[in-house]
Parts: C-alpha cells; structure tokens; sequence
C-alpha cells in the first residue's frame, strides 16, 4: 500500500512561505495498491493530485469523511469529475434528514460553484456510507461514524499487507473528563485498532482544547492517548491548526515530544509525505 | 469487544455532566452505565459493579403503584422503551434503600443514530416532591 499526503492543514487553506514544509492544502490523501486509487478527502490538496499524479485506472474512489467544506473544498477541481471517460464513485455519511447529492449540492451549484453536479461530464456514482463494510478492488473498508460535529465517518482501509486508519476530524476526549479509558467507550477505536498507520486529528495544543471544546478536534496529547489504546504502529498528526506557521508547529510539536513518550513512531503529517506501508 | 456506537459513549460523557440520576442500557436491557446521581438512587457505584445483566439491575428496585402493588415490568417505563423504540414516562413508587417508599418519575428514550438502529436506551428519574 502505498500512501500520499496531498492536504494535512486543518479548517482553511493557508498556503505560503510560512507554511511551505508542512503544507497549507486542506485534507487529502491517496492510497493506492494494485494500481488502484483511493482519495481519502476532497480538500483543496486533490487538485495537485489530478496534475502531478493522473490515475492510470479509469475508475477513481473518493471517500468522504464528512462535508465540511475543507474535506470537499477542492472536488469541483478533480479533474476526473470533468473527464467523460472517468467512472468516479464519491462515499460520504448518510445524514438522517438529507441525500449525500443534496449536501454535496449545497457546494457544487451556483452562487457558490458555477456546474451544478448532474452536469458533470463523468459517470458519477454516490454512495451513502455509515458504519458500514465494502470493498474497492484490493481494499476491504470500514466506515463508522465518530465524534465531530455533522454526520462524520472515519475510514480503516485495509490491502493486502496493511492497515491503515484515516480520522483526520475527530474529538474522542469530548466530555467532563476528557476519554474514557475503556476501549468499548473509545470513539473510532474499532476503526483503529492495531493498525500499521494512524492519521488522526491533533489540531490543538492540550491548552488550547480546554477553550475548543466541542469544536470536533483533538489535542495532540488526546491524540495520543488514542493511538495507545487503540495500540497503533505509527501516528501522524495532521489537520494543523491555519494558525500555526511552520516555525510555530515545530516549536509546538518539539515541547510536546519533550513531555510525550509513546510506544510507537509518532509524527507531524506533511503534504507531499509519502508513505510505503508493509506488514 | 466492539467499542458502543458514539451515540451511547455521547449519552454516557453527557450523563456524567447531569445532576439527575441517569441510566443507559444496551437493546436487551443489560445496564451498561450509570452516573453519580444515580448511584444514590442505586446504592451501588458503577465503578464497583461495572455493567450489570439486565436480570441483575432489574431486580435491584421494587416499583410498586400508589397502592402499594408490584407493577408488572411491562409498565415500566424503560421496559416500553426497549419493546417499542419510544419515549415513555411514568410515575410510580420504588422501595428506597432505607426500606421507605420514594415517589419518583422515570422518563425513557430509546438512542437511535443516524443509522435509524437503536442502540440502546436512557432512563431519567426525578425524585417526585409530593410525597
């Protein structure tokens, strides 16, 4: 399996000299295996995506984690969604009250988006998701909802040698204490559990979640509580705060590796990381 | 063990912010949470028993009606819930811990998510102040 960081910036583009390294596209990521194509996330990363790395299959999977607009930003920028000859299937959570097309509406339709979604040239195929089992070529895939605000899934997308498990939006410490240390009271634990790799939400600074509570997104040291019940191989902490330059993530991230100790390889996502994932 | 669906860990996190006794059962009744609230009520702390079969909690109170009779599990607010995915409420009698009859009130919801499953259950009770 083999993994791409196009978008780790949390909330709202911030592209720029201060945030050159860590990257300041919205959530995406790519999985491929077999030579197919998984996109985890819409966020204005997946238009690098389509120029730098065109899919050789004519099939392309992308997978929704929910539709706050810095996961689906940069859908109306896919270029397969203009190429005919491109069959695109789009998987986002069902909400109780509306259709994933009439959500995804809201966005791909003018005032805000000038082609409205039944005009788009490709056979697009919408699949609504919720906890739920399916498979894309290669890949087995569990979707389970987790705690964020709006419908919210995350993904454990399992290949032939790995697992790996995509939460990038996601507060498990949300209550009075904080998350219960109990892996059946765990938000995403089964989703979770054991993999070779973990991309979960670290937004905050454990300070800066006492103010953000309920906001839908973790401290890296919720972070990483989660990752140790869940009994991850490795973690990458990614949906950066827009705020955090790339002088001040570091700082952040070197104070906290001074107080952390994990059992496992933890570190900051980066856009453009790429991540080979064997057994 | 599959972790609770968040709907349940949410009524849970938001049960233990209340200050009214609460408790939250899974789809067959076994109780699988209780507050501190409720553990007055209960006699019993959840940290000590952890979750509890639903032929062991169920029997832990005496619900009786104004007459003093044994009410039928099946009047129980909380029994509904389970039978028939709705919100019930009742007020009836239980035996306190110090062998006096207590009035109270229980309301029950079923927790159904986004999936339209339920879940599980949340039984509310209020002490009733005309005794």
């Amino acid at each position: 399996m083999k993994i791409k960081l196009w978008g780790v910036r949390g909330s709202i583009t911030t592209t720029g000299p201060d945030t050159a390294y860590y990257g300041g596209n919205t959530s995406c990521v790519d999985v491929w295996e077999d030579g197919c194509l998984l996109v985890l996330d819409g966020g204005s990363g997946i238009q690098k995506l389509v120029v730098n790395n065109e899919p050789a299959t004519k099939r392309v999977d992308v997978l929704l984690t929910h539709l706050h607009m810095d996961h689906i930003q940069g859908l109306g920028f896919f270029k397969p969604l203009f190429d005919p000859s491109m069959d695109v299937h789009i998987w986002g959570p069902a909400s109780s009250t509306r259709t994933l097309h009439s959500r995804l509406s809201r966005y791909l339709s003018p005032p805000l988006f000038p082609v409205l979604i039944r005009d788009l040239p490709c056979k697009l195929t919408l699949h609504e998701i919720e906890n739920s089992y399916f498979e894309i070529g290669p890949f087995s895939i569990q979707s389970s909802y987790v705690i964020h605000p709006g419908p919210t899934v995350g993904y454990r997308v399992t290949g032939r040698q790995s697992t790996f498990a995509y939460i990038p939006d996601h507060e498990p410490a949300l209550g009075k204490d904080g998350i219960i240390k109990n892996n059946r009271w765990l938000s995403g634990f089964d989703l979770a559990a054991g993999a070779d790799l973990l991309l979960h939400d670290a937004q905050y600074t454990g300070q800066e979640y006492i103010n953000k509570k309920g906001w839908g997104h973790s401290s890296m040291e919720d972070a990483g509580l989660f990752a140790s019940m869940a009994g991850v191989k490795k973690v990458l902490f990614t949906h950066h705060d827009p705020s955090r330059t790339d002088i001040s993530l570091d700082k952040i991230f070197t104070e906290f590796q001074e107080k952390a100790s994990y059992p496992f390889n933890y570190q900051l996502a980066r856009e453009g990381m790429e991540i080979i994932l064997d057994k | 063990m599959p972790a609770y669906e968040i709907e349940i860990i949410l009524n849970r996190q938001l049960a233990d912010c209340l200050s009214i006794p609460v408790f939250i059962t899974d789809t067959t009744g076994n109780l699988i949470f209780y507050n501190e609230p409720a553990e007055e009520i209960f006699g019993k702390r959840f940290e000590d028993t952890g979750e509890m079969p639903v032929e062991q909690w169920s029997t832990m109170f005496k619900p009786v009606d104004e007459n003093g009779m044994m009410l039928p599990p099946e009047e129980l607010p909380l029994v509904q819930t389970l039978q028939n995915s709705r919100p019930h409420h009742k007020t009836f009698w239980i035996e306190s811990l110090q062998g006096k009859n207590q009035k109270i009130s229980v309301t029950s919801y079923p927790i159904i998510g986004r999936t339209g499953t339920m879940s599980g259950a949340v039984a509310i009770f209020w002490k009733s102040n005309d005794e």
